[in-house]
């Protein structure tokens, strides 16, 4: 790891303020991307911003069936949460999938959604549950936050406080781990509420997460496993690398569609 | 059998240091004034050095030094050598290219060393690595072995015409293609086998610590011979004489073969630390760990296996293309020829064989000995060959094994090895029974049912351990003896040191060595301590590899008891005033037989140390010596069954059960042979399912540098195992023994691939990843894809 | 460079270290505690599985610094008297270690998953929560083992107490 200069900030005001106080500053939070990108020297903050402090961006609320995540909130905290639970099993499967228990005892909804790893889990949940992605400056929806991997919407030295999102009426999440990183190969997540459908893939696309409409389609018209049969998922738009074929990953996102519909119920 | 003896199963001695987080490994090791080094690499898979420049990198924070290959060769330090010869079908030797410890005009893989930083600490001395500017002229590279031997392929060591380094044979040709023309059937087969890196969990570190008032070097290294690796940097690479070099393996954690060679890091270390003045400790990471340590396997192979009418094999024909790597790795050329084609005859009468075996330079990290080390490369081979000729004959395949084993012993093979004993039928018996073997059918309907699947295969396997007879690999080519010794030293109130050449690095030695001795003399465990692994401790030994600790350590050990008992006898039968042949050692005492007179063990090691009343002309003390070695190779053997599901929709692959029924002879402490058997499989299924080394083909870059790319399998990869022994004991060593370490990385590739390719009907290489077989799927049913 | 004070194994230690010092680091080489092992770079392996306020982490992904202030409870830190852990004994009784390499960071991880799943765990539970550790000598088998009895023996006597 390169020389770095670490700061801990108590409030998001004062995060913000740290973080534009230098020009190749990074915020911090659980730090498992981050922290491993370091230690590759494939990144080289200047300074560090440690957000694990900052209380107002922990925590869960469930609000009838608005729920709001804060930025700093762990995947082991995601996974266990009863209130979560009760309206959207589906996101608590999913946090309870991603690494492995120590990464979920650090790595937070906030951290992986500023990324947007092609092969992270929650910027499929995002984008499937119609999210919005609350910052220290705004609100933007899942549909514009996502703009292909690893890039996003955020501008420089905006930060995340936290993921809202109405709850729906079902929801399901399936996922084809890599067999060495066990990171998505593909993972899809299927939602359903009074607006409409939506199926998210990540791991699979060879531009980040995306939307499959056809699916989403015939998921409107029969909520069921059956129906995803019916649907060609395009393998032109699959990414490509020593584990999968595009055709493979075009494969696994219908099988896992149906999965994620089956698991929703 | 003891409490505590052998055939006990006796927690491990050893256990509470590493549970309570005192193991001592290498990185642990801190010196006064030591400091970190770091090694700059090549990111060229082949290219020409052009120029070094370290004069920035000298200039960085914290840095003592940057040291390069030509100061390295102005001190005279060697080269790295190949320690097997190996000879040509032609009679010419093989041709091995230099290999220098820091390159110095040819880089010829990617992760080649080139200069040396030493600094304060590990973060500063790669700051420096960075700012170290290496004018290179690329090369083009070559990869794959095939590829190696076309023509016009780039060409790596300039002493090796078109990469070939040797081209060797074993059995009768002509008896072998008569067979062939003579078959009523021939089953024909290309066989891969995957290259794999053996991943101990420990990486590889040294530390070197040059004392200049007494011009002397010490080596903590991560090894599984310090002894050979003294030998080695002594008398080759010209390090420093032997009386002045001591080497200590401390804890190591695993090693599994990549640990036997003797790396450029231990001895640029060494060399570091008298240039600059101070320890140098090296420990590299693990993308460093894929980029350099030894990897294993990678074979290409063409198989005919010729059949009477009767079922009979009556030939066996093969042609090999090993890739060596870059550069000859100390074993690197025993592997492939006579750890590999002298057990092509596996469980089997055939009358004749033949194996042609061509090695090849590529541009790959060396590749040398990795668990099993060639006997997997030959299980594979033969018994992917006998299950597809079984298939072909429509014949069930365990009829087609019984109907060809060998069942009467000893037995020569014609690939030189003489099988002394085993029962193969037994181990394929209680292997069938435990799988359920003829419920098969109803299971796989079953699964059917849910969409799913099912595959059964089996493996019967034989290899060869207890390396080795030193004569007769001698007469091979090896250029070292294989014999173990031992020292009992039996302390003057009886407790008992027993120094070994043997070296430990998670097999247990310090417990079942312990228990041999603890049942010879009936004294308690805790009462045994093993020393290992230091070279100013023990007496020269040769390590640990190819399952020899137990067929070859432990009888070093047996032949010094023998000396020791016999000298106590002597004692107790002066003091006890009896004849020396009437004296038996029971239970922590020497009795006179068929009296009531006894004198306690400590009593007479007391006896022997205050040498007030010894026998006339004795000397005084209780410690000996022997050095054991072996008559003939062992030959464990078993029969190994996958049963397997698979998900066509992804391809994955789930084991439902896997058995393993193995032969190992007699066993010391069956706890500790279940968990050496237990990770063999979790190595061999890895093989099988997971893992394979990658590089770029055209640019000779490693895909497979981490985690993150290459398989490792996990917890939730692996079923628990149903595992049996069938003990026929070995006829050639005292305690019976054969060797437990390797078999079951050796037996379960072709087990796995076996019930796979039942499972899914068409033939697949290893590793069958869920998207191969997926792909397989689809090539065999393309209609499933429309679906 | 940063002071960091953390209180390790019940004890509280400070020492100086770059911002960029890894918790791991940190502990092994300015605390010198060498029981928790770095065995990757990629935050797979698990072998340098410690407990940061109570919780499993990776100490080769955390800094120093941002631990600074915590708790953390290293493989020295969990016998008490010289009494090993109820996990570290069950290792020990069922052969869950050869090498001894990862064996820190699997009782550490072993520890943290009994804790969590109050008694409640089978052997699919152990083999998916041990995800993050790997190790190459047992093939798993006697961790598995280990674990699941250890469990019994820490949750079956409070069970027995409760009853």
């Amino acid at each position: 790891m390169y020389d770095t200069n670490y700061h801990r900030a108590s409030s998001v005001e004062e995060a913000v303020k740290l973080r534009s106080s230098q020009d190749e500053a990074r915020y911090l939070s659980g730090g498992m991307t981050l922290i491993a990108t370091m230690k590759q020297r494939l990144a080289a903050p200047s300074d560090l911003v440690d957000l694990r402090h900052v209380a107002s961006m922990k925590g869960i609320s469930v609000e009838g069936r608005k729920v709001r995540i804060g930025a700093a909130t762990t995947h082991a905290e995601v996974a266990s949460s009863s209130a979560l639970r009760a309206v959207c099993p589906a996101i608590c499967h999913l946090a309870g999938m991603i690494g492995d228990p120590h990464v979920r005892h650090m790595g937070t909804i906030g951290g992986s959604v500023a990324n947007n790893d092609p092969a992270a889990d929650y910027p499929s949940a995002v984008l499937a549950l119609n999210a919005t992605v609350v910052t220290d400056r705004r609100e933007i929806s899942a549909d514009d936050y996502f703009q292909g991997m690893f890039d996003t919407a955020l501008e420089e030295g905006e930060l995340i406080t936290a993921i809202t999102f109405e709850a729906p009426e079902k929801a399901g999440y399936a996922k084809f781990p890599n067999p060495a990183s066990r990171y998505a190969l593909t993972g899809v997540f299927v939602a359903k509420s009074g607006s409409g459908v939506r199926v998210a893939v990540t791991g699979a696309g060879s531009n980040g997460v995306f939307r499959v409409k056809d699916l989403e389609a015939a998921l409107l018209a029969n909520w069921s496993a059956e129906s995803v049969s019916s649907v060609t998922v395009d393998a032109s738009q699959m990414m490509e690398d020593m584990h999968a074929t595009p055709d493979y990953r075009a494969n696994l996102v219908k099988v896992m569609a149906k999965r994620a519909v089956q698991a929703a119920g | 059998m003891g409490m505590e003896g052998i055939g006990a199963r006796v927690a491990r001695k050893e256990d509470k240091r590493f549970l309570t987080g005192k193991g001592r490994y290498t990185d642990d090791m801190v010196v006064p004034g030591m400091k970190y080094a770091y090694f700059v690499r090549s990111p060229h898979a082949h290219a020409k050095i052009t120029g070094i420049n370290v004069s920035a990198a000298k200039a960085m924070p914290g840095v003592i030094d940057v040291l390069d290959g030509k100061q390295l060769q102005a001190d005279g330090i060697g080269n790295l050598i190949c320690g097997w010869m190996i000879h040509s079908k032609d009679g010419s030797p093989m041709k091995m290219g230099a290999w220098r410890p820091l390159a110095v005009d040819t880089v010829r893989y990617v992760g080649d060393a080139i200069a040396i930083v030493v600094a304060d600490s590990v973060a500063e001395a790669r700051d420096a690595a960075e700012v170290v500017t290496v004018d290179y002229e690329e090369l083009p590279a070559v990869i794959t072995s095939v590829a190696a031997l076309e023509a016009g392929a780039p060409q790596i060591h300039p002493e090796a015409p078109g990469n070939l380094i040797f081209d060797w044979q074993i059995g009768d040709g002509a008896a072998t293609d008569k067979a062939i023309a003579e078959a009523a059937h021939v089953t024909e087969i290309e066989i891969l086998n995957n290259r794999l890196s053996p991943n101990p969990m420990e990486p590889r570190a040294a530390l070197g610590v040059y004392d200049e008032a007494e011009d002397h070097y010490t080596c903590y290294t991560t090894s599984q011979n310090p002894h050979v690796a003294r030998l080695v940097m002594s008398a080759f690479y010209n390090v420093a004489p032997e009386n002045k070099l001591r080497v200590i393996a401390p804890d190591v954690g695993g090693g599994f073969g990549s640990k036997i060679y003797i790396y450029p890091e231990e001895i640029v270390c060494l060399w570091a630390s008298k240039k600059t003045g101070v320890p140098v400790k090296w420990t590299s990471d693990r993308t460093e760990a894929f980029l350099t340590d030894a990897h294993g396997r990678d074979h290409v192979s063409k198989v005919k296996m010729a059949f009477d009418k009767n079922h009979r094999i009556i030939g066996l024909k093969v042609d090999t293309i090993a890739n060596l790597g870059a550069y000859m790795s100390l074993f690197s050329s025993a592997v492939p020829t006579y750890l590999y084609a002298t057990l092509l005859s596996g469980q089997y009468a055939i009358p004749a064989i033949h194996a042609n075996v061509r090695t090849v330079y590529t541009n790959t990290v060396p590749v040398d000995a990795y668990r099993g080390a060639g006997r997997p490369e030959a299980t594979y081979l033969l018994e992917r060959t006998m299950e597809v000729a079984a298939r072909e004959l429509g014949v069930s395949p365990a009829e087609l094994r019984r109907k060809n084993f060998i069942r009467s012993f000893p037995y020569q093979t014609p690939v030189i090895m003489n099988y002394d004993a085993g029962d193969y039928d037994a181990s394929l018996t209680a292997a069938m029974d435990a799988a359920d073997w003829n419920g098969f059918p109803a299971r796989r309907a079953e699964a059917e049912g849910r969409g799913k699947k099912r595959g059964i295969g089996m493996s019967c396997y034989i290899e060869a351990c207890g390396i080795a007879p030193s004569q007769a690999v001698g007469s091979l080519g090896a250029g070292v003896g294989l014999w173990e010794s031992a020292e009992v030293r039996v302390n003057a109130v009886g407790t008992i040191e027993v120094l070994t050449g043997s070296h430990s690095h998670g097999q247990g030695h310090e417990t079942t060595f312990a228990q041999l001795v603890a049942d010879r003399l009936g004294v308690p465990l805790a009462s045994v301590n093993i020393v290992h692994g230091d070279t100013d401790k023990v007496q020269m030994g040769m390590g640990t590899y190819g399952s020899r600790s137990g067929a070859v350590g432990m009888s070093a050990i047996v032949k010094a008891l023998d000396k020791v008992e016999m000298k106590a006898k002597k004692i107790a039968a002066h003091l006890m005033e009896a004849d020396e042949s009437d004296i038996v050692i029971e239970n922590g005492e020497l009795k006179v037989a068929g009296t009531d007179k006894t004198l306690p063990w400590f009593q007479v090691a007391l006896a022997a140390y205050t040498a007030h009343n010894l026998p006339s002309g004795m000397e005084p003390g209780l410690k000996e010596t022997a050095f054991y070695d072996p008559s003939n190779f062992t030959f464990p053997a078993g029969c190994y069954i996958a049963e397997v599901e698979i998900d066509p929709d992804t391809g994955k692959t789930e084991i439902i059960q896997f058995v393993a029924a193995d032969d190992f002879g007699n066993i010391i402490n069956p706890m500790i042979v279940e968990g050496q058997v237990h990770g063999g499989l979790a190595q061999g299924i890895g093989q099988a399912l997971l893992e394979e080394v990658r590089y770029d083909e055209v640019s000779g870059q490693l895909l497979t540098a981490s985690y993150m790319d290459y398989a490792m399998p996990r917890a939730d990869d692996l079923p628990s195992f149903k595992l049996s022994h069938q003990n026929t004991p070995c006829p050639s060593n005292p305690l019976g023994i054969k060797g437990c370490g390797e078999a079951g990385a050796i037996g379960s590739p072709p087990a796995l691939i076996n019930a796979i390719t039942d499972a899914i009907g068409v033939e697949i290489t290893m590793p069958a990843t869920p998207l191969k077989v997926w792909q397989a799927l689809q090539s065999a049913e393309p209609r499933m894809a429309a679906e | 460079m940063a002071k960091v004070t953390l209180t390790v194994n019940g004890r509280t230690m400070s020492s100086e270290c770059d911002d960029r010092t890894l918790l791991v680091h940190f502990i092994r080489d300015k605390l010198g505690l060498t029981g928790t092992h770095v065995g990757c770079d990629t935050t797979q392996c698990g072998a340098c599985v410690v407990h940061m306020d109570g919780k499993s982490v990776k100490s080769c992904s955390i800094l120093a610094v941002q631990a600074a202030g915590s708790t953390v409870t290293t493989i020295e830190g969990i016998a008490s008297q010289g009494e090993l852990h109820p996990v570290q004994a069950a290792f020990n009784q069922h052969h869950g270690l050869q090498c001894g390499f990862c064996t820190p960071g699997m009782v550490m991880t072993a520890v943290d998953m009994i804790n969590r799943h109050g008694g409640q765990l089978d052997e699919q539970t152990v083999r998916h929560e041990l995800e993050g550790n790997i190790c190459r000598c047992t093939g798993y088998h006697n961790i598995v083992k280990a674990v699941l009895s250890a469990n019994e023996e820490m949750h079956g006597a409070s069970r027995q107490a409760a009853e």
